[in-house]
């Protein structure tokens, strides 16, 4: 046996990653047909009634603070980079809790030739999967509303897959420590997720805010999310926040691929 | 990086362990133990829950780095070349990790998947490999509802669809009832028959006496004693041995008594007197001329249950 054919045995055609993405994709073929259609009830429900509903009294009282947007079309793109979040949310916490606790398939992948750092970018390759359905959906119920008024918007998809990665990186790695319960993931979704989804300028410009707790609401990743996807859906992006808000999000997604992959190791190396 | 980190001198020896040791914290699970696995042989841990032997088995199976000595496993370092090696090795875990929600014929695929296998070859295999374990019918059944020893055979396939050099087996039929347990053990030794390097963990001795050609016994992270089964019986028990049980009142005196006996050693447990003597009939003949009527009185071959009590004074299920 010679180095070169014991490499070659295990290397096999594609990035080892893809082979931990397959995992992922074999069980999604199971229920996809409702995820879809969660994908697609979602946008139109909250467009429906808060872009429309709501948005019929709130364009009564004139739209100078929503930039002369009516209230439907600044929401919309707001609600984009929100709904990334979410998905990310969902993808993350309990179905990396499950695979390395409650079914421990990542122990089963770790058996085999894939290290711990491809069964977490195998996940994260399945969750960018996910994330790019998932905006694909609401761009199309969006244009479906007519508020896709810009070329632009077309952008907004990758931006809003890189917010949602943004969360799912170092969400991954934070779940994968859990050794015990899933018990701090309800406390994620209550404290951290929710305020985020109300605060984060998704239904109201920040600058309505007092002015003390503006700079937490700059702060999190979801507000350079939504400012990003509103930007681009009025067609008039200003490239240096746009470059500001790129440079957060992927700094943001790039420590938690490193801390991911540190996290991973551990938990699977013990 | 990559590359052999040793040429192995005998090329039969596929596993080489020196002064390994793994420590947890302030715990040493493995206390710096030596051992060699050579090609085609079935290699056993025997010892009580504790004793360091899935410690052991992990590290053989490069998802843990060895905390100190040298571990070299078909000529690799198991740290530089976790993924090489592991190409090489089925694993069978303790609990099983199968995806439950999926079918049987899935696991295996998804498995097959993982060694960079075409979805052809695993087709192949997994026919194969499906009534080699006797689950051809319920290949396309969820995995869920099927029982414990079917379980633990679809584990052992999905372990065997790479096809490896080694097959390391932890507990393999801890948890299932003696039909299954014995169904699996057919199967293991059929691999064994076809030539699989089998290295086991286990804490039944009957299970290391009929699967190990050699085997270790393990207790408080140390290797106690290494051989065969018979040459561990042999060097560490005598032929027979005779059991005797006697009332709870009784069993104090008896005890004393009992030393009159002439036996090579005597072992007092809670419930029962072993004598370990070469001649069971005669032994219990000289018990009763020294005025002692147990309550029931039993005749047998030593196992090696008896080398563990012998060595370490405590019997395996105590853990």
């Amino acid at each position: 046996m010679t180095a070169a054919s014991d490499v070659a045995r295990f290397q096999g055609p594609g990035p080892m990653s893809v082979r931990a993405f397959r995992w992922w994709l074999v069980n999604y073929r199971r229920t996809w047909r409702g995820s879809i259609f969660s994908s697609v009830l979602n946008p139109v429900m909250f467009l429906g009634a808060m872009g429309l509903g709501l948005g019929s009294l709130v364009d009564r009282h004139g739209t100078a603070h929503l930039g002369g947007l009516s209230y439907l079309a600044f929401l919309a793109p707001g609600l984009m980079a929100a709904s990334a979040m979410q998905t990310a949310v969902g993808e993350s916490m309990f179905p990396v809790f499950s695979a390395v606790k409650w079914q421990q398939t990542y122990q089963a992948a770790a058996a085999t030739p894939l290290r711990p750092g491809d069964i977490y970018r195998g996940h994260l390759l399945f969750t960018t999967m996910r994330l790019g359905m998932n905006m694909v959906i609401f761009l199309a119920v969006m244009a479906a509303f007519g508020v896709v008024r810009s070329p632009w918007m077309l952008v907004g998809v990758p931006v809003a897959v890189l917010t949602g990665l943004a969360f799912a990186a170092p969400l991954d790695a934070f779940a994968v420590t859990r050794k015990r319960d899933a018990q701090p993931f309800n406390a994620i979704f209550r404290f951290g997720m929710i305020p985020l989804f109300l605060f984060s300028g998704t239904f109201f410009p920040v600058s309505q805010l007092p002015g003390w707790i503006r700079p937490l609401a700059y702060a999190t990743p979801l507000w350079h999310g939504v400012a990003l996807c509103r930007s681009l859906s009025t067609g008039t992006p200003d490239l240096i926040g746009a470059l500001g808000n790129v440079g957060y999000l992927v700094a943001l997604a790039g420590l938690g691929l490193l801390a991911g992959h540190i996290a991973y190791r551990r938990r699977l190396y013990v | 990086m990559l590359g052999k980190v040793a040429d192995v001198p005998d090329p039969e020896v596929l596993i080489r362990a020196t002064g390994l040791t793994k420590r947890f914290g302030s715990l040493t699970a493995v206390d710096g133990i030596d051992f060699e696995v050579r090609a085609g042989e079935a290699f056993g841990f025997l010892g009580p829950n504790g004793a360091g032997k899935s410690s052991t088995m992990r590290m053989i199976g490069c998802v843990s780095p060895p905390s100190a000595g040298t571990l070299t496993i078909l000529g690799f370092d198991p740290v530089a070349d976790g993924p090489v090696i592991r190409a090489r090795l089925g694993v069978v875990p303790q609990e099983d990790t199968l995806d439950v929600e999926l079918t049987v014929r899935e696991n295996l695929l998804i498995y097959g998947r993982y060694f960079g296998l075409s979805r052809a070859v695993i087709a192949d295999r997994t026919a194969r490999l499906l009534d080699f374990v006797q689950l051809s019918e319920r290949a396309d059944d969820q995995v869920e509802p099927l029982s414990g020893g079917m379980k633990r055979r679809l584990t052992i396939a999905r372990s065997l669809i790479n096809e490896p050099d080694i097959l390391l087996l932890d507990e393999p039929t801890t948890g299932l009832d003696p039909q299954a347990r014995h169904v699996v053990w057919d199967r293991l030794f059929r691999l064994k028959q076809q030539g699989v390097t089998l290295i086991l963990t286990t804490h039944y001795m009957d299970e290391a006496e009929q699967l190990c050609d050699r085997l270790v016994v393990m207790d408080g992270g140390k290797i106690a004693a290494e051989g065969s089964p018979r040459e561990l019986i042999d060097t560490y028990s005598t032929r027979e041995v005779l059991e005797l049980r006697f009332g709870p009142a009784e069993h104090n005196h008896a005890a004393e008594v009992v030393a009159g006996a002439k036996a090579d050693r005597i072992e007092v447990l809670a419930d029962r007197i072993l004598l370990y003597v070469a001649d069971g009939d005669a032994a219990l003949a000289r018990v009763r001329e020294l005025g002692l009527e147990p309550l029931a009185s039993l005749v047998r071959r030593s196992t090696l249950e008896d080398v563990f009590l012998r060595l370490t004074g405590r019997r395996l299920e105590d853990g």
